[in-house]
């Protein structure tokens, strides 16, 4: 049971990190146009340098 | 509509001096809001922000889909209504919103603080059900008292933070003496709380820390996708009504200066613009005119306007200049006295008890009940507090609401969703249900079935000559009729006569020279002819006698589709107008409509709803005017048109977006099935209560068979509301 003082601090930084990133993508508005989004990916106008 | 040109800041429309010298000083830029109810694809996306991109002076433009928005920046002398035109030239509809309209990052922010605490209560029950796993599996003695110690230091700060917006309702609720839904969470997850430190204190078996995170998750779930719904619905819609300048030109020692309508006192002079609206009740001094009524009454037909006129506020101003004497001004206006019909018509909404309401008046009594017996009965059979509690505890998390929390919000989410992509917007939370119980529709015609600007009806019945002068003495005025004129014989391809000495006079018509003859085209009294009962313009060449262009209001697209859906879904279909009795049989006619009513008056319109609600009717009222509000605001539900008068859109419960009438069968449809969905969903959460809530009482529960049943049933209200998109 010993693995468990290294297991259990490895989780709860996992489920951190994807806590964290989750905050990222929310603060940089990537939620606010979800179907805009899933439909620009089918356009063939690329833009190189997009402000947002 | 007015239409008002506006620049992007109100204060510069104030003060146009202030604004060349803010331009001069530092050239800023306008970030400018355009609707767009008709986009749907990567096509339109592609094309509407080529379009705006293109059009000079623009800087950077993006659409949002999910919105149906785009956003624009662009240099100060852009102003949206050529970003509309250019649109428009694309084949695309659009509107400006009221960029600067506080509500959008108001409710964005409460938007992002509910998806805030989702993600921590998401990430927090993934840890501590890892940790319940181990446990269930088998997990003994020391370990698991350090695995529910571990759970216990996730779970409180995390229940802390994430569970808040429960705790305020609960604590709102029961200060003002009522039970809500938020009482039982509250309790529930508190009671869970308490009893698992209790047992991982002395070293229990049962720990319910992972059943408490998942409910808050749950709820969480659910209350976010009740506020995204919503708050797109409110904002559109608060910024639609955003549209509306109220400002006025008073008239101050020989200048026009201009003044707020909040700010004009009985007895002061008011200059009224052609296309301008009439800011307060007065009686006019100066100046000649026709008055556009039909917002007020339903009239189609402008009313001739000369010195000692009275006029309502609210009424249009078409052709000349008007000078006014205010005689009434603010709360006194018959504007006002209006709006005031509708504080008295007893609101339909207000009356409807919700589903997910009647649901927790059930519910929030009987599980506390439930509970408290459940302690009792133990604790007079065991003598033990901790085995008494422990069980109460698992009673109210197994009963507790997560299905029911889900039932509505997953299925008004999807239903809202589905008519937000037929371009009508929900604004109320309960007018799905209520729609869905409609079974008689009211319509209003002016502005609503028909679009409130007219079309020629009889060109062909006039010659070459006679079409080239109308056509070239209808392009000297800006009245709706020779706009109408002008685009209608445009598009035949007649080309304008040559005239002489054109000019408008107002509220009688134009009048030109033409081979040494004089020609007009104007009203029947002023060319010499009698008036008739239709809409027409007269032609009068020289001595000959006049003839009419007859015009009639054309119909929305899409009207006759909605109306012959909604009688085939077996509904049944009245129309009530203002206006006169002749326009409105023909469009009866035409749609099809038996059951009709002409010059109704705004209280008339009403009382005709609260007749059929006392009939046991149950009344959809579809209008766009000011003599509509107090019908909107007695029936049942309401729609009004993105056209509609701002105070006609703010009674109605939905908002058509875009031009089309042809979606409102197809909401009710959607509306109904909606409520279904909503019962299955009560239907299947109780299900699960009934197959858990004996295993709680007689303390067979365990924390495992708590976290399934109340995944699963929340998982399948889910799936079931899915099935609505």
């Amino acid at each position: 049971m010993d693995v468990l003082v290294w297991l259990i601090p490895i989780s709860l930084l996992l489920g951190g990190a994807g806590l964290i990133g989750f905050l990222y993508t929310l603060r940089s508005n990537q939620y606010d146009d979800p179907e805009g989004d899933a439909q620009r990916i089918l356009s063939g106008e690329y833009d190189d340098h997009p402000k947002r | 509509m007015t239409t008002v040109a506006l620049s992007a800041c109100p204060a510069c429309n104030a003060a146009p001096a202030a604004e060349a010298l803010a331009t001069r000083a530092a050239p800023r830029d306008v970030k400018l809001t355009l609707s767009l109810p008709t986009i749907h694809c990567s096509a339109c996306i592609a094309t509407v922000e080529r379009v705006l991109n293109g059009h000079p002076g623009v800087q950077g433009a993006r659409v949002n889909l999910t919105l149906k928005r785009a956003q624009v920046d662009a240099d100060a002398e852009v102003s949206a209504e050529d970003l509309v035109a250019a649109l428009k030239g694309a084949g695309y509809e659009a509107h400006e919103l009221d960029a600067g309209s506080a509500a959008v990052t108001a409710t964005d922010r409460a938007g992002r603080d509910l998806l805030m605490r989702l993600a921590v209560a998401g990430f927090a029950s993934m840890n501590v059900m890892l940790l319940s796993v181990s446990v269930w599996s088998g997990a003994e003695d020391a370990t698991r008292d350090l695995f529910h110690w571990i759970s216990a230091f996730i779970t409180l700060p995390t229940i802390a933070f994430a569970a808040q917006p429960f705790f305020r309702n609960a604590w709102a609720a029961l200060s003002a003496r009522r039970l809500n839904m938020d009482v039982p969470i509250t309790l529930a997850i508190l009671l869970a709380l308490a009893t698992s430190l209790w047992e991982t204190m002395l070293s229990g078996e049962h720990a319910y820390f992972d059943a408490a995170l998942t409910l808050t998750f749950f709820l969480l779930a659910g209350r976010y996708l009740d506020h995204r719904t919503r708050a797109i619905a409110r904002s559109a819609a608060e910024e639609l009504t955003a549209l509306e300048v109220p400002r006025a030109w008073r008239i101050v020692d020989g200048h026009e200066v201009q003044t707020p309508v909040a700010e004009l006192c009985v007895g002061d002079l008011i200059r009224v613009r052609p296309g301008a609206r009439m800011p307060v009740d007065g009686e006019i001094i100066e100046g000649t005119s026709e008055l556009d009524r039909s917002l007020l009454t339903g009239e189609t037909l402008p009313v001739a306007a000369a010195p000692g006129t009275q006029v309502s506020a609210g009424e249009v101003n078409l052709t000349g200049p008007l000078t006014l004497r205010a005689t009434a001004v603010g709360q006194d206006t018959s504007l006002h006295r209006m709006a005031d019909l509708v504080a008295i018509a007893e609101s339909g909404r207000s009356r409807y008890t919700s589903l997910a309401d009647s649901a927790a008046k059930l519910y929030a009594p009987g599980v506390h009940i439930l509970s408290a017996l459940a302690f009792v009965g133990w604790y007079l059979y065991a003598w033990d507090v901790r085995t008494a509690l422990n069980i109460a505890a698992a009673v109210l998390i197994i009963t507790c609401p997560c299905a029911l929390g889900l039932a509505v919000p997953a299925v008004t989410t999807a239903a809202s969703g589905r008519l937000f992509r037929r371009g009508m917007l929900v604004k109320h939370e309960t007018a799905l249900e209520r729609l869905a119980q409609v079974d008689t529709v009211v319509f209003d015609k002016t502005g609503t079935l028909t679009t409130g600007t007219p079309t020629p009806t009889n060109l062909d019945a006039h010659d070459a000559d006679s079409r080239a002068l109308a056509l070239a003495l209808a392009e000297g005025s800006a009245h709706p009729l020779s706009r109408a004129l002008t685009e209608a014989l445009r598009a035949e391809g007649v080309n304008p006569a040559g005239l002489t000495d054109i000019r408008e006079i107002p509220g009688h018509g134009t009048e030109a020279t033409w081979n040494a003859t004089r020609v007009r085209l104007g009203r029947a009294d002023w060319v010499g002819a009698r008036t008739g009962v239709e809409t027409s313009a007269w032609l009068a060449i020289g001595d000959t006698p006049p003839k009419p262009f007859t015009f009639t209001d054309s119909l929305r697209p899409g009207a006759a589709e909605a109306v012959a859906g909604l009688k085939a879904a077996g509904h049944r279909v009245i129309l009530i107008s203002g206006d006169a009795e002749a326009p409105v049989r023909r469009l009866a006619d035409t749609l099809g409509i038996d059951d009709w009513t002409a010059t109704a008056l705004p209280g008339d319109k009403a009382a005709r709803i609260a007749a059929l609600q006392a009939e046991g009717a149950n009344v959809l009222m579809v209008g766009d005017g000011l003599n509509d509000t107090a019908a909107l605001t007695a029936a049942n539900v309401s729609i009004s048109p993105a056209s509609a008068l701002d105070a006609a859109r703010v009674a109605s419960d939905i908002v058509l977006l875009g031009t089309d009438l042809s979606p409102i069968p197809d909401a009710l449809r959607t509306a109904t099935r909606a409520t279904r969905r909503i019962r299955e969903n009560f239907r299947i959460a109780t299900l699960y209560n009934v197959i858990a809530v004996p295993l709680a009482i007689a303390g067979l529960a365990t924390p495992l068979i708590a976290a399934l049943a109340m995944s699963i049933s929340s998982i399948t209200v889910s799936l079931n509301a899915l099935r609505l998109r």
